[in-house]
């Protein structure tokens, strides 16, 4: 088994956050795991992404080659395509599509839906309104990660079980919340694949 | 044993507190700041009182170091490769003091430059000082090296250099640790003048360190870090250095590597095991993370054999990190690639948070600048460095810690006038008051801003040595006080600030403008916080 994701966002969205997550239950599966994050200047306001690799085999390189991931998971539309050289022929793009804005050329709703459209494997989500809708508008995080779990090799109650544990000593109401978050986007994915 | 996920910087953090660390100097510094965080945060390291606070530069973080080996404890140092050129002085002659209590000196190199101003190489400043380099490839190796380390110093009184690059600093990993080992007691050298450096002892002790190289290569030579792993096709040997072993290794999950390997994580160079790869392999690749070292030396000036493949003959790119695809080409295997990146990707650089202070400096300065023409801002390293860019555009050089001030001068010392130089606080203590007093002295005509936003910001918002001391600093540094001007860098306060910049760029002396406001990053988390 092995499956190498692209984690990808604009700095501050919380994509270390669902890394945390998939790594804390890849752990204690006792799966091997590398994940390169980007830390310093490119963190303010730049695109930032994580190289997320998970084998039941020693890994190599902390970063991915391209032609490789399995799954690009990203927060933000725009920033989903900018790792398509990575991704691999089966390879599946799972993205929010409520964009970032924090740059004046930012191209128009309909020019990146059409990019998006003409993805093959993909799972496009307005995981802003889900999240907002379940009452934690800071969780759409979650929805993606959520969107995401029906292609990550890995059974989902081990995926719920982190989200437990990760977000334990924020409170009950904080892991409620982002469960429903999980499972929401969860069931949007497994709804658009059929 | 359980496995800790580990970035590469917390390993080695663990590793130096399983070793028995009794304190780690440092400043900021990306990509090597989580070391020292990661101690400072540790519940161990805070029960064993670990002396973790930060320091003002990397000078002062080494020569502590040295001070606490000197007294027959271990010291840990960490800093990025630029801070090493602060700390240059203290580390080339504690080479020839050599070490008491262990001092392992982390370095953690850039290259690629994601968030520095170079790429340089600290292995060669190890070279140079003629102290051995340990050169981790994963994360395991980080844990393991910095614990070794230790002993290693200790063994041959000797300080050691662990260089790391950003891709292992800031990537986990799964990490078993060693036995805890309790620290030093304090014991001095039993040499009472081994710490002096007067020109007769140095002498004496420069010819140990020569005389201890040829241990130290034959360490090297028996290390397990140093390992060959022979293959059937000789019409090629490959030397990896460091993470480069790992991007060799990913080009051959599926078919064990043809080639004979040497991987190398120890130095001085194990120069049998090289020796028996030249002469046993038709051509050498060197797959090296930084300058082109180890193929340098093989290479030679006068490239004799015409054997070595690498960085220099355009094999491998001659800057940059490595990564899979770059080592992949070079071994000649098809390398494949998923779809373009869509014409319609713009970039996005970083750039200043909303409710920065510096973007309230900045617009006001840009505006006070307007009569005067471009070209005259001097920078500094730090967030505010982002003011070169749009829709700032404001700035007009970044050369290293503390240079505003000085290059500011000399532009003025030159005749351009008015010459203005903007640095942040924690930049300022770390090394630009010796700048500004350079100015006072000569009472030479530059208008100085120091961005106080309380914290060290572009690295995450590490406390400042200068919190709440700009202002006397300035003062005692002989700055006039009617040109020490401190400012509320806002909107609303726009007019007054641009009225106060005007004034000061006319005053024909030294004035320092103080604009006062937390980072937006600090503020909003102190808040947070605050709430719970």
């Amino acid at each position: 088994m092995k499956i190498d994701i692209i984690l990808a966002g604009v700095g501050g969205q919380g994509i270390l956050s669902i890394a945390s997550i998939i790594g804390y239950a890849a752990v204690k599966k006792g799966l091997y795991m590398k994940q390169a994050e980007v830390h310093g200047m490119s963190q303010r306001g730049g695109d930032v992404q994580s190289h997320f690799r998970l084998a039941a085999y020693p890994i190599a390189s902390d970063l991915i080659p391209k032609g490789k991931a399995d799954l690009i998971i990203s927060v933000e539309p725009m920033e989903s395509l900018r790792y398509l050289p990575w991704l691999s022929q089966t390879g599946m793009v799972i993205t929010n599509n409520q964009p970032f804005i924090n740059i004046t050329n930012y191209p128009s709703e309909e020019v990146l839906a059409a990019e998006l459209e003409k993805l093959s494997g993909k799972v496009v989500i307005n995981a802003d309104q889900i999240a907002k809708d379940l009452g934690s508008a800071r969780s759409a995080n979650m929805v993606i990660l959520g969107a995401a779990s029906p292609f990550i090799d890995m059974d989902f109650a081990a995926i719920e079980n982190a989200v437990e544990e990760v977000f334990a000593r924020k409170g009950e109401e904080i892991v409620n919340v982002n469960l429903a978050c999980l499972r929401a986007g969860r069931e949007f994915a497994l709804k658009a694949g059929k | 044993m359980s496995k800790n996920l580990f970035l590469g910087d917390e390993a080695i953090a663990q590793g130096a507190l399983d070793a028995g660390l009794s304190g780690v100097y440092a400043y900021p510094g990306t990509p090597s700041t989580e070391i020292t965080e990661f101690i400072q945060h540790s519940k161990e390291s805070v029960a064993n009182k670990v002396h973790s606070e930060w320091a003002t530069n990397e000078k002062t973080a080494m020569e502590a170091a040295v001070g606490m080996s000197y007294a027959g404890k271990r010291a840990l140092v960490c800093m990025k490769h630029v801070g090493l050129n602060v700390a240059a002085d203290p580390f080339m002659n504690v080479a020839i003091t050599g070490a008491n209590g262990g001092i392992v000196v982390v370095v953690a190199d850039d290259p690629s430059m994601h968030s520095s101003q170079d790429e340089q190489d600290s292995r060669f400043f190890g070279k140079f000082a003629y102290i051995p380099i340990f050169e981790p490839s994963n994360q395991q190796e980080a844990y393991d090296m910095t614990y070794a380390a230790f002993d290693f110093s200790e063994k041959y009184h000797t300080p050691v250099m662990l260089r790391v690059t950003t891709r292992l600093a800031h990537s986990r990993a799964g990490v078993e640790r060693k036995t805890i080992k309790p620290q030093n007691e304090m014991h001095l050298d039993a040499n009472p003048k081994q710490f002096i450096l007067l020109p007769i002892l140095a002498k004496q002790y420069y010819e140990q360190l020569l005389a201890k190289q040829p241990q130290l290569e034959k360490e090297s030579e028996n290390s397990l870090f140093n390992t060959f792993i022979d293959g059937k096709d000789k019409s090629m040997g490959i030397i990896t250095s460091g993470i480069g072993y790992n991007y060799l290794m990913e080009n051959y999950i599926e078919m064990p590597c043809p080639y004979p390997v040497l991987k190398i994580c120890q130095y001085p160079l194990p120069i049998e095991k090289i020796t028996h790869l030249i002469d046993t392999c038709d051509s050498v690749l060197v797959l090296e993370e930084g300058y082109p070292l180890i193929e340098e030396q093989l290479r030679g000036l006068l490239n004799r054999t015409g054997k070595i493949k690498g960085r220099l003959d355009g094999t491998v790119n001659r800057t940059g990190e490595l990564n899979p695809n770059i080592v992949g080409k070079a071994l000649g295997i098809p390398q494949i690639e998923g779809a373009a990146i869509p014409e319609i990707v713009a970039p996005r650089p970083p750039a200043l948070c909303t409710g920065c202070p510096h973007i309230d400096t900045y617009n006001a300065l840009n505006e006070a600048m307007l009569p005067y023409g471009k070209g005259k801002v001097f920078s500094d390293i730090g967030c505010y460095t982002l003011g070169a860019l749009p829709p700032y555009n404001a700035i007009y050089s970044a050369l290293d810690m503390g240079a505003s001030i000085t290059m500011a001068k000399g532009a003025a010392d030159a005749g351009l006038l008015p010459a203005v130089a903007v640095i942040g606080d924690s930049t300022f203590t770390h090394s630009g008051m010796t700048s500004l007093l350079d100015a006072v002295y000569e009472h030479t005509p530059i208008t100085v801003i120091i961005l106080d936003n309380s914290t060290t910001g572009m690295t995450g918002g590490q406390d400042s040595h200068a919190f709440g001391k700009i202002e006397s600093i300035c003062l005692g540094l002989g700055v006039e006080k009617e040109h020490v001007r401190i400012i509320k860098p806002l909107k609303n306060r726009h007019d007054e600030n641009l009225q106060i910049m005007k004034e000061e760029l006319e005053y024909q002396g030294v004035s320092v403008i103080i604009p006062t406001r937390e980072c937006i990053q600090t503020l909003s988390r102190r808040v947070k916080a605050n709430k719970k």
